[in-house]
């Protein structure tokens, strides 16, 4: 029985569930005629207290078995096939049992090993059994609950408090899930990075200056000789994300947030403030494919006729990986936040600041740099500190624009290589979950987590502490 | 500093005289001064003008690379469906039978024939033959004349893709394709049509035979997982924040989860995804219910904050008036605050499910990357989704995938153009002003 059958199924015996319950009240209404407070609650509220019964206990049944499912049967099909036939390494064993499954459910033709087809067979006796075992007790559970339920229903049965209770816990725990993603972030990141420091020492991870991973995947040197040293990917990081994307944004941002609040017509602002909605919509995907395919080029020449006047500048280390490229067009994809964020700074300075610079003889832009700028500074600071914190996050455009070598270098034309494009490297393609590449992937990702994590909640405190002081 | 210039600084501290305003050097002062205040302004709208045409720059290349990719080139073949090359009896009627003939051969042997040269006719042209041939059966055995989907290099010297004029080693297509595609342009055996097949096809390693179709139905599935996740549960937090928490230690870290998931960046929701749903959990790899579940929790912030904001904007007046009737607590919740606030709540998910349509990092830790040739037909099944498609074809080094990119891009970007105009429109039709 597939689990959209039990589903259907349990639905069905709740909703006659609901129907009956409704019923039942309903007569309770009639026989105490028009007498307020005779019958407790509403009979749409008897009906729904019938229907939860029914559906709490069957559902939570059903979510097991859709969790629990494949192990179960997987274990079931091992102890019952003939012992050599099953393979003795677990990860052979996990593949072989996977293409048991896929022949027997029909989505694969066959198997890699010729036993897959007896396994197939044993594997769809199985789920048909189990499955009618759990959509079995997943009814029995909903008819059991819907009994349960309409005969507790009476005239001054409190079904409006219990309803609203179920309702009530649905709330709270809805709400707990943001704090249950953010533990599972935390534990799943610190988990794998514990692994990854029992092999790799923190102090080499967070100093060293040599990262080439994939000298790990010689089995005689796990843990001994592969560099996991991240400071050129910190660097790299912070090359492209911190300076080169902000001192594009930066000023760009600024200044556009400051035409647009003090100098630009009601007009022009309407159809400015969609240009950089949709600069702020365009996914980093549509960015990273521009930054490789258009501006990288474009930078790489720049790079080599500055190289021509710039005896300084060695033409070798300019490629069509450059930091500049990434970073311009992440500066350029920041332009809208950095916009916004010091929009909201500048209007939330009083207005007698403002009018008052005027009265004294200053022009707009005498007020604006000597009143509205240090006056909305921890605004603005706070609103760029957020920025940073979203370009050291950023993925795709380093991916598909910056290049994977680890330099540790100040040449803009050069290539570096950042945190996050590193993971992705590490986790694309085949895995092997003991091996340290794979778990540096999560020492990486841990410490990008906690940079964000920093940077946004100082960047927070200072935005809403500047708040305060205005308000 | 000239003199001039001085004495009007001084003059403050001389205070019985009144500046004189008429005089040279204020009034090189001021000009100085009003010439700063032009330069600023002008500065401002540089940097929004440098901006937004840097956004004009960024569309009108993509669109001026990607239209091509709904156009395809055509070659005249005269097909000989000759049932000993196709390796079926003679009389064939059977739709099966003829389904399974070797269609591949005909058509290669057809184009040697016509004395083309194998880089010409794609090799998934065949398929259009074969569906010719069942449609109508009575053809076999007969030279039928058909327009065949040509080869990406082909097709691409036909759009004009490549700049003949420069140095002929610089091209990465070759002086036969060159030649080839002359003599058949000369002959008229070359036709431009609309390509339906870049919208109803899946990935293929033929950049003429790939389409969207499938990574189009994968992005789907992964959305609408998302949206049945994230919306109730972001929606009952909302209501639990806004109307009913007491303020204690709880609520306040629930907020503080809140801001901060809001702020995580995208990728470390893909390592999440990756060592619960599929380590841990043991869920399906490229399977749309996992990127929707991951996609899920990266939504459901944008959706609680925007979903409170609404909540927060209904008066306190209507609350009231619902209670003083003998609403409970709840009753009032569910119906009267939430059906007023649902407009906003509606805009704030659609703006979130678009950003999620967007996203390509945590899909690629998922294992989202794969080469999938089939359209998924279920939650379960592999698949990809539109941004990670663009993703896989970008990095493709053959030519031919270049405006496909870009064509998918398009794709993209008018679906997110549609979502978040729904989401403006639901703003400014149906949201109450109090």
């Amino acid at each position: 029985m597939p689990a959209s059958l039990m589903l259907l199924l349990v639905g069905l015996v709740a909703a006659i569930g609901f129907w009956l319950g409704r019923q039942r009240a309903l007569g309770f209404v009639a026989r105490a005629g028009t007498r307020v407070g005779a019958v407790h609650s509403r009979p749409g509220q008897h009906g729904s207290f019938v229907a939860a019964m029914a559906l709490i206990p069957a559902l939570a049944v059903i979510i097991v078995w859709v969790i629990a499912r494949d192990r179960v049967i997987g274990q079931a099909v091992a102890d019952a096939l003939a012992p050599g036939l099953l393979p003795d390494e677990p990860l052979e064993r996990v593949a072989f049992l996977a293409d048991a499954k896929g022949v027997a459910r029909g989505t694969f033709a066959a198997g890699f090993s010729p036993a897959t087809e007896q396994a197939a067979a044993i594997w769809r006796a199985v789920e048909s059994r189990y499955s009618l075992l759990a959509g079995g007790a997943a009814l029995s559970l909903a008819l059991l609950g819907a009994l349960f339920g309409l005969t507790r229903l009476a005239p001054d049965f409190r079904a409006r408090t219990r309803v609203e209770g179920i309702v009530m816990a649905a709330l709270v725990i809805a709400s707990t899930i943001a704090i249950l993603t953010t533990l599972g972030i935390f534990v799943s990141l610190i988990f794998e990075s514990f692994r990854f420091f029992r092999m790799v020492p923190v102090t080499e991870f967070l100093f060293g200056t040599q990262w080439s991973p994939q000298i790990a995947m010689r089995a005689d040197q796990i843990g001994q000789s592969g560099a996991f040293g991240a400071v050129p990917l910190f660097w790299g990081t912070i090359f492209i994300g911190a300076i080169i994307a902000m001192l594009v944004a930066v000023p760009l941002g600024l200044m556009t947030a400051i035409y647009l609040t003090q100098y630009a017509a009601p007009g022009f602002r309407r159809v400015a403030k969609p240009v950089l909605e949709v600069l702020a919509g365009v996914p980093t995907v549509v960015y990273g494919f521009f930054a490789a395919l258009t501006i990288a080029p474009l930078v790489r020449d720049l790079g080599l006729w500055v190289s021509t006047w710039f005896p300084a500048l060695d033409p070798d280390t300019v490629t069509a990986q450059s930091a500049l490229a990434a970073g311009l067009v992440m500066g350029i994809m920041i332009i809208p936040f950095i916009s916004s964020m010091a929009d909201d700074a500048l209007t939330a300075v009083p207005q007698a600041m403002r009018d008052g610079s005027l009265a004294m003889g200053a022009t707009t832009s005498e007020t604006i740099t000597k009143v509205l700028i240090p006056a909305a500074l921890p605004g603005i600071v706070g609103g760029i500190l957020l920025a940073v914190s979203r370009a050291i996050g950023e993925t795709m455009i380093v991916v598909m624009a910056a290049g994977l070598a680890a330099n540790l270098t100040l040449n803009p034309f050069d290539s570096v290589t950042t945190v996050t494009v590193q993971i992705v490297k590490l986790l694309t393609g085949d895995q092997e979950f003991d091996s340290p590449k794979t778990l540096s992937a999560f020492a990486l990702g841990l410490t990008l987590f906690l940079a964000t994590l920093a940077l946004n909640i100082y960047a927070l405190s200072v935005v809403k502490r500047y708040r305060e002081a205005y308000e | 500093m000239n003199e001039a210039l001085t004495s009007a600084r001084l003059a403050p501290h001389d205070r019985t005289a009144p500046t004189d305003w008429a005089a040279g050097a204020m009034r090189r002062r001021l000009r100085r001064r009003y010439a700063a205040e032009r330069r600023f302004r002008w500065l401002g709208l540089g940097a929004f003008l440098l901006a937004a045409g840097f956004l004009v720059f960024l569309l009108a290349t993509i669109v001026r690379d990607g239209w091509n990719s709904f156009r395809s080139t055509e070659v005249e073949v005269a097909v000989r469906l000759d049932p000993a090359t196709l390796g079926v009896p003679p009389g064939a009627r059977d739709p099966d039978v003829l389904a399974r003939a070797d269609f591949q051969a005909a058509v290669a042997d057809s184009a040697a024939r016509a004395g083309l040269p194998p880089f010409v006719v794609s090799d998934g042209a065949w398929l259009a033959v074969r569906d010719r041939l069942v449609r109508d059966p009575a053809l076999l055995g007969q030279t039928v004349p058909m327009w065949l989907t040509a080869q990406s290099h082909i097709d691409l010297l036909a759009k004009g893709a490549f700049d003949l004029a420069q140095d002929p080693a610089d091209l990465t297509v070759s002086e036969a394709e060159i030649a080839t595609y002359r003599e058949l342009k000369e002959a008229g055996r070359l036709r431009t049509t609309l390509n339906l097949h870049f919208l109803t096809g899946t990935d293929s390693v033929d950049p003429e035979l790939a389409g969207i179709w499938g990574a189009l139905k994968g992005s789907f599935l992964v959305l609408l997982v998302t949206f049945a996740l994230s919306f109730p549960v972001g929606v009952f937090a909302a209501i639990y924040l806004e109307e009913f928490a007491p303020r204690n230690r709880l609520t306040d870290v629930i907020e503080v989860s809140i801001n901060n998931l809001a702020a995580v960046p995208s990728i470390i929701f893909g390592l999440l995804g990756l060592a619960v749903f599929l380590n841990t959990l043991n869920m399906p790899r490229s399977a749309p219910v996992v990127g929707g579940l991951t996609l899920a929790l990266m939504t459901l912030p944008v959706i609680v904050v925007s979903a409170r904001a609404a909540l927060k904007a209904v008066p306190p007046s209507i609350r009231d008036a619902a209670l003083g009737v003998g609403a409970s607590p709840m009753q009032v919740v569910f119906h009267h605050v939430l059906p007023l606030a649902l407009p906003g709540v509606l805009t704030g998910t659609i703006i979130g499910l678009a950003r999620a349509l967007g996203e390509t990092a945590p899909l690629l830790m998922i294992g989202m990357r794969a080469f999938i040739t089939s359209v998924p037909q279920g939650f379960t099944d592999p698949a990809t989704v539109l941004p990670v498609q663009i993703f896989i074809w970008s990095d493709n080094v053959q030519r031919g995938f270049v405006e496909k990119t870009s064509g998918a891009i398009i794709v993209l970007l008018l679906f997110l153009l549609l979502m978040n105009s729904v989401a403006i429109y639901l703003r400014n039709r149906l949201e109450v002003r109090w």
